[in-house]
């Protein structure tokens, strides 16, 4: 039904991106065979670690293939898992269990809301104000009315938190995919694309440079493993990148593409060490063991979180006629 | 043809289903036992709790899995009953009015004798939500009627949040199951007892802080 639509634009820029990327996994993959023969000890989970980015890379890529509705459903399932990982892992009470039903609810009426952008043209006004506004107002209300106080406020900051990060800002994503193909030169899915590829790029540029230069720690109590010439290395490789690419995925003009180049990955760090102070906070290392060799989704998607919604409003604002 | 429905039952329906809404996280499962007989005994708070233990074996194990429940709450008779002898593959066992002269334990002694993974509750029943009651005897009893099956204490942390007793709304979060050393007979069933006990203890430590008030 929707196949015909969304393959008429599998456009050049966005296949060349797919043999891009099936080009770091293969090349990854014989690094995976040979690293560890050559240091034996060392290396240990990067087979893991493939494997893991080989089966994320075919769920991505074949969403988006498969066009916006495939990719709503997969990034739903992602915002539940990864919001139950945090809900596990957040201090909770006795009486809250329902209140967490609730915001699992959340994500169904969050991602509906994409799906509703066919029935009525508010829907992405509706998206923007309801968790941040309408999931707090009902949480806040029904744990009051549960009636437990001691612990409320936390537990209300805790649970909206929650969904806001892991729900809302991860849903930005698949509403990208509600641009239409014709306002974009990759088609909305080249966008997403985009998006994804210059974050997980940051994250693995910024473990390049800091293997590499690093000295300095830039945040050594949440983050001690983080250094200034990992952070500004990495930042400066995707910037580089996202420029020279922009024109290929997005309709920026080359100012827009530089300041995006600029801020996207810089969201992506302040994403990465914000859910790093979490961890530290909550005390674990990783949010679960589901992704093999990576740990938790909230893991893996710790810097989409900031950097996705900042993507979509500096895209909407500079480029975007339809949000 | 039962065995096969259930195999295949619990790997593509139950196991995919319960990865999605407890997220099965296990550390140590390389210590949990390749044959029979053994015997599994875990911490108990949830129903939820004999699923994540199922679970926890590859699937060619399942025919041999059989969690040890209580006759009155699971063999009541009707559907119950048989779906928690034929699926979930129960050994029912008697609680509380059994008379002297019989052995409440017979079931789970044959099933052992047949080389088969037995998965025990010490406790006895599910208990408040999250937290570890006095151990019962009958697992002492047990390895002492089969001294060649270790006992594999494990851990499990999180069930009792998902579905405590007496709930009625079943509310996902991830699941922790820490598998430790496997036990050998001691000759004392309550030293034996104790030092499980002791085991399962000391494993909560490796899994993540449960804050939970």
């Amino acid at each position: 039904m929707f196949s015909d639509v969304s393959l008429a634009v599998i456009s050049g820029p966005l296949l060349f991106g797919f043999a891009g990327v099936l080009a770091l996994l293969i090349l990854g993959t014989i690094a995976a065979f040979i690293l560890p023969t050559m240091q034996p000890g060392k290396w240990t989970d990067l087979g893991p670690r493939m494997r893991s980015w080989w089966v994320m890379a075919a769920l991505v890529g074949g969403a988006l293939l498969a066009g916006w509705q495939a990719t709503a459903i997969l990034f739903a399932f992602i915002s539940f898992l990864a919001l139950k990982e945090y809900l596990t892992l957040a201090p909770t009470r006795k009486e809250d269990r329902l209140i967490v039903l609730l915001a699992y609810l959340s994500v169904f009426l969050n991602y509906g809301l994409i799906f509703a952008d066919s029935l009525f043209d508010d829907s992405y006004q509706i998206y923007l104000v309801f968790t941040p506004v309408y999931v707090f107002l009902i949480a806040a209300a029904a744990m009051a009315w549960i009636g437990r106080t001691d612990g409320y406020l936390a537990t209300v900051g805790i649970v909206h938190w929650g969904t806001v990060v892991c729900v809302y800002n991860i849903g930005y994503i698949a509403f990208l995919m509600r641009v239409p193909d014709s306002e974009t030169p990759a088609g909305a899915a080249g966008l997403v694309f985009f998006l994804i590829f210059i974050t997980q790029l940051n994250d693995v540029a910024q473990y390049c440079w800091g293997k590499a230069f690093g000295r300095t720690k830039i945040t050594p109590k949440v983050s001690p493993n983080k250094t200034w010439e990992g952070a500004i290395g990495g930042w400066l490789t995707s910037a580089i990148v996202f420029y020279f690419l922009a024109p290929s995925f997005t309709p920026l003009a080359p100012v827009h593409a530089a300041i995006m180049g600029l801020v996207v990955p810089m969201a992506g760090f302040f994403g990465d060490i914000t859910m790093s102070a979490v961890k530290r906070d909550i005390g674990v290392k990783d949010t679960s063991h589901l992704i093999p060799g990576h740990g938790g989704v909230l893991d893996r998607l710790d810097s989409l979180t900031f950097a996705a919604p900042i993507y979509f409003h500096l895209l909407a604002y500079f480029a975007i006629e339809r949000f | 043809m039962l065995q096969t429905i259930r195999r295949y039952g619990l790997m593509l329906v139950v196991r995919p289903l319960a990865r999605l809404l407890f997220g099965l996280d296990v550390i140590g499962k390389e210590k949990l036992p390749a044959k029979g007989p053994a015997i599994i005994a875990a911490n108990h708070n949830s129903h939820v709790d004999t699923i994540v233990l199922l679970c926890l074996f590859p699937s060619k194990l399942l025919p041999i899995v059989r969690p040890v429940a209580a006759a009155d709450h699971f063999d009541k008779g009707g559907f119950g009953s048989w779906f928690s002898r034929n699926v979930i593959g129960i050994i029912p066992i008697k609680r509380g009015k059994a008379s002297r002269s019989e052995d409440v334990l017979a079931g789970a002694k044959e099933a052992l004798s047949r080389g088969e993974i037995l998965v025990v509750f010490p406790e006895g029943s599910r208990g408040a939500p999250e937290e570890m009651a006095r151990f019962k005897t009958g697992v002492a009893r047990l390895v002492e009627f089969c001294p060649g099956a270790p006992v594999t204490p494990v851990y499990l942390q999180g069930a009792g949040r998902s579905l405590p007793k007496d709930a009625k709304l079943l509310v996902p979060f991830n699941t922790t199951a820490v598998v430790g050393d496997p036990l050998t007979w001691s000759g004392s069933p309550h030293g034996f007892i104790d030092e499980l006990r002791a085991r399962i203890e000391a494993l909560k430590t490796q899994a993540p802080p449960l804050k939970w008030s």
